[in-house]
């Protein structure tokens, strides 16, 4: 018998059954966005009216900025997967069968990345059942669909290394919190960047969130100049690299 | 597998963790040492806080020791943990199923990761539920089983791929006494069966003493003893009095008058009860009796006992296992 290469596959297919067994879990992701979409479209609508904004209907601004925005909420949630495990001895568990380390982050990024997909496409249809329109058509969604990946994977991995290192509940609460909202309103994911205070757009070229929203924006306009995609693209896929090494390098170092 | 007669062996295991909030190193092992014959039921037995988890995880390749060797099955766990791991099953002292899986996945998750064909799996998991009683739930999610389904359930998918060497840690704690006596029930089966190897770890004497058959006694990171549980006992030479004296304020004047009884050893007492160690029980109760009386302490009741494991304890660790609890649990 040799273990299994695929691993991270059949860890995958475990978090995706366990959700599916918790369809509360799956009504309250899904009812969020709606929420999101709706009150952010009463509450910003007159925005498009400022001079320099430089869209014609909010909602079609809005909706990618809700896409990303719910990425990153999701997935800084993922780490506490590896703390009730720790607590339910499901983590001993498979670190003494042969799963290797980079498997069991591996497994949790895969499970991110599969809901992400899922739950960005709803919001797309959900947005355009409001009234946002898609110009770039197909390709843009899918490379919205496929930033938005990037963006949670990328908090997936910051989640899964400060669950790691602190083992606790509250901890990773409170700190996704507070990095989580700074992220979201440091970018133009509600606001175009024309017109908010000059730090905040400055600050907001380093935020990987601003990335994220920008590329997803730019890909579902009108001929979008895909260099600029590709080029914010890249800087996400360097920050999913860096933080999944961060979290596979804390899962060794925690087993002490 | 390869033909080994010590299915495990730990040889002078050292680990520390580093100081807490007090900034002290906590020393969970001090040169622990410990040989298993393959194919029996070995029990680490001591008080919580003895070091048992701490060797079970190492052994189990979840921890490092700062010092020592350990093998598993003729495989050194410090240098081929990856190979250790598919020839191991281990419980730990926290379940291991997923809540939200029925007993039947749990089981087939766990023989996929060994990567076992699919057709042998099925067969594997069914004969396995079987075995543990519990085919009738296996498509139930585990979250609606009760605490020995659970634990049955833990054992079971440790043991899909057919491990040469078993560990659990506390498998009985939180266990009533009849799921605690069917987990025993499978587990001897287990090794005189198959021939799996089996290390168990327990704070409860009766267990080791009636199901392993050989038993290392753990105190502060080492091993104190370790024999068969008659050995232990035969070590000990001699019985106890226990002299119920109904008032724990007689207790001192009996302990100075049994001093001067030739017959006893040494006394401890709890309570208003004192215990008396003598070489020979039945043959020492007339002087200890005329002893007391010559100085007035009254006796309720006396009772004769042959050693007890937990009077091994005491032997070899200096104080009783549940003194030893109190005082790590403090």
């Amino acid at each position: 018998m040799t273990p299994a290469r695929q691993a991270w596959a059949l860890l995958t297919g475990r978090y995706l059954r366990q959700l599916y067994r918790q369809p509360a879990v799956i009504g309250i992701t899904l009812t969020q966005p709606i929420i999101w979409l709706l009150l952010f479209g009463a509450l910003f609508k007159k925005v498009i009216e400022i001079p320099g904004f430089g869209a014609g209907n909010y909602i079609s601004y809005l909706t990618p900025g809700v896409v990303i925005m719910t990425a990153l909420f999701s997935s800084s949630w993922t780490g506490m997967s590896y703390i009730e495990d720790s607590d339910a001895g499901i983590m001993d568990r498979f670190l003494t069968a042969p799963v290797s380390r980079g498997a069991l982050i591996g497994a949790n990024l895969a499970y991110q990345a599969v809901t992400t997909v899922v739950q960005s496409a709803v919001i797309i249809a959900l947005g355009w059942g409001l009234g946002a329109s898609f110009p770039g058509g197909a390709g843009g969604i899918a490379a919205l669909i496929g930033v938005s990946v990037l963006i949670a994977l990328a908090m997936a991995g910051l989640s899964n290394g400060l669950a790691l290192l602190s083992g606790q509940r509250e901890t990773l609460i409170a700190a996704s919190t507070t990095i989580v909202l700074p992220l979201t309103f440091l970018s133009g994911a509600f606001l175009s960047l024309r017109v908010v205070p000059g730090w905040i757009a400055g600050v907001a070229r380093f935020n990987p969130v601003n990335w994220a929203a920008s590329a997803g924006r730019i890909a579902i306009g009108a001929h979008p100049p895909w260099a600029t995609v590709a080029s914010y693209s890249g800087l996400l896929a360097i920050a999913v690299i860096a933080t999944a090494a961060m979290s596979t390098w804390t899962l060794r170092a925690c087993q002490r | 597998m390869r033909d080994v007669t010590s299915a495990v062996e730990a040889g002078e295991l050292r680990k520390s963790y580093g100081g807490g909030r007090g900034g002290g190193e906590i020393r969970a092992l001090d040169g622990l040492s410990c040989s298993v014959a393959a194919g029996s039921v070995f029990a680490l037995l001591g008080p919580n806080g003895a070091g048992k988890t701490t060797t079970v995880r190492i052994l189990t390749t979840l921890s490092r020791p700062d010092a020592g060797r350990a093998a598993v099955a003729g495989i050194d766990v410090l240098r081929r943990p990856g190979r250790v791991r598919s020839v191991i099953g281990a419980v730990s002292q926290r379940s291991g199923s997923v809540s939200e899986l029925t007993g039947y996945e749990n089981l087939t998750l766990q023989g996929r990761i060994y990567g076992m064909p699919r057709r042998e799996l099925r067969r594997r998991a069914a004969e396995l539920l079987g075995q543990f009683g519990l085919a009738e739930a296996a498509r139930r999610q585990v979250r609606t089983y009760s605490g020995g389904m659970r634990r049955r359930l833990d054992v079971a998918t440790a043991l899909v791929h057919r491990p040469a060497v078993l560990f659990l840690d506390e498998p009985t704690t939180g266990l009533d006494p009849e799921g605690r006596a069917q987990l025993w029930a499978v587990l001897t089966r287990l090794a005189s069966d198959a021939g799996t190897t089996i290390l168990v770890t327990t704070h409860y004497l009766e267990e080791a003493d009636r199901f392993a058959a050989r038993i290392a006694i753990v105190d502060r990171g080492r091993v104190v003893a370790e024999g068969t549980s008659d050995e232990l006992k035969a070590r000990l030479q001699g019985d106890s009095v226990l002299l119920d004296l109904g008032d724990a304020g007689q207790v001192e004047r009996a302990r100075m008058a049994l001093a001067q009884v030739s017959q006893v050893v040494r006394t401890t007492s709890g309570g208003a009860v004192v215990r008396a160690r003598v070489t020979d029980g039945p043959r020492a109760l007339p002087a200890v009796l005329a002893g007391l009386e010559a100085d007035g302490v009254p006796v309720l009741s006396v009772t004769v006992a042959r050693p007890s494991l937990d009077d091994v304890y005491l032997h070899y660790a200096g104080r009783s296992l549940r003194q030893a609890e109190g005082s790590t649990l403090a």
